[in-house]
């Protein structure tokens, strides 16, 4: 976080608050705060500075996001603000607030397990099922309908699933 | 085709910078090209996402070369309009998709290398390489897993399946080489802690590879003598094809945007 003067930090303070509102395109449940691509909010020269982070290189949801961005505190009241993105450090599901998923649950896709960084790729995964609980569960495409995701089915109720990979 | 190449100033960094982004964009290129033609949609999606992945890292790394080079071009200049000599890739990336099998060959190959290279790439001294790095070696864990199990599925599956797989591992095997090779110009950013010496990652390379050959009850081939050029611009005649439908329209249309 960067350190601003004091009279900025009611600014900044409601300008992340109209920031913080913006959904994520393909998962509409989650705002980009619960997801931790907001990265940060500063006041610059009376001009309000985003930055965001990509949750994938490719993810196709950034553009959209950083216009919604200007939208947002366009109708908060800040003009001319500006969105950059940041790589570092790299974004990580463990970013994703314990609300974002519990939201995503609710939502039919299974939550990425917390602190399952990249060693856990390559071990044993149990993933619960959104719909049931159960977790006897299957992975049916380690690519789904967005880079985020891969695709399971639950062999107890049945019913496919989108699990949000963790990375 | 109206639109003329760009000329690019190729100090060492800008040339290392776009060896690696044209290596993310001609294997994307290629993983798109699956794009509604793959055996089945989970594979349709697969491809389409690990190509969407390479595409993010190419667009992050022309994107910096454009700024250490300085000149005014950007990553579409570096897309679109060079020709096929200008292009800096390794050539086992631009080989055609052949059937799945050499696909996933192909994939098993690169990725067992690139998730070696973006994890040492993290430790970069330079800070833009090394948030690439840190992004793209997630990503290619993902590649690796998947293309690995798919080499077992293939090799230990049907006669015919590991027919098709142990031909693709013969046929690409001679453009692996080419991973782990250094010239004088990356020889100095080696030296100043900017880029990784890949001949490093040769022994964990191998093994990995060993490991899944041998578990998919393939063979691994024995000849050493491996073919290059892709770095310096000698590319086969597959690259040529593949631009020319790359760069199709902005050849055509210069500057056009929707």
């Amino acid at each position: 976080m960067v350190t601003i003067a004091a009279n900025d930090s009611d600014l900044r303070q409601r300008a992340w608050d109209a920031a913080a509102q913006v959904v994520d395109p393909e998962i509409p449940v989650l705002t980009i705060a619960d997801l931790g691509v907001l990265r940060d909010v500063a006041v610059r020269d009376g001009r309000i500075e985003v930055a965001i982070t990509p949750t994938y290189s490719g993810c196709p949801a950034m553009n959209m996001i950083a216009v919604e961005i200007e939208v947002a505190l366009e109708r908060a009241g800040f003009r001319n603000s500006k969105v950059r993105t940041v790589l570092s450090p790299a974004w990580t599901t463990d970013w994703m607030s314990e609300d974002g998923r519990r939201k995503l649950k609710d939502y039919g896709i299974a939550p990425p397990q917390a602190g399952g960084g990249r060693r856990a790729l390559f071990g044993e995964q149990q993933v619960a099922c959104p719909q049931c609980g159960s977790t006897e569960t299957e992975v049916l495409s380690e690519f789904g309908s967005t880079s985020c995701k891969a695709l399971w089915r639950c062999r107890s109720c049945r019913e496919p699933f989108d699990y949000f990979k963790c990375h | 085709m109206s639109a003329a190449s760009i000329t690019v100033s190729e100090t060492p960094l800008v040339l290392y910078t776009l060896r690696r982004a044209d290596d993310a964009l001609i294997l994307g290129h290629r993983l798109s090209e699956w794009c509604g033609h793959a055996p089945m949609l989970e594979e349709d999606m697969a491809m389409a996402n690990m190509g969407l992945d390479l595409l993010g890292q190419a667009r992050e790394l022309y994107s910096y070369a454009a700024k250490v080079e300085g000149k005014g071009n950007d990553e579409d200049k570096f897309a679109y309009l060079r020709d096929v000599r200008q292009y800096r890739n390794l050539l086992l990336l631009e080989q055609p998709n052949g059937d799945f099998a050499r696909t996933m060959t192909r994939q098993f190959f690169y990725a067992a290398f690139s998730d070696l290279y973006w994890r040492a790439m993290m430790k970069s001294r330079d800070a833009t390489l090394a948030a690439i790095a840190a992004k793209s070696e997630k990503e290619s864990a993902y590649h690796l897993r998947h293309s690995s199990e798919w080499m077992v599925r293939l090799g230990d599956g049907t006669d015919e399946s590991h027919r098709r797989v142990q031909a693709a591992v013969d046929d690409l095997w001679a453009f692996t080489g080419e991973m782990f090779a250094v010239d004088d110009s990356e020889r100095g950013l080696i030296d100043a802690g900017i880029a990784i010496d890949p001949a490093m990652l040769r022994t964990p390379w191998l093994a990995t590879v060993s490991r899944v050959l041998d578990e998919s009850t393939l063979t691994k081939p024995q000849n050493e003598w491996m073919q290059q050029g892709g770095r310096d611009g000698r590319h086969s005649e597959h690259l040529g094809h593949l631009l020319s439908e790359l760069q199709s329209m902005q050849r055509s249309f210069p500057g056009a945007t929707w």
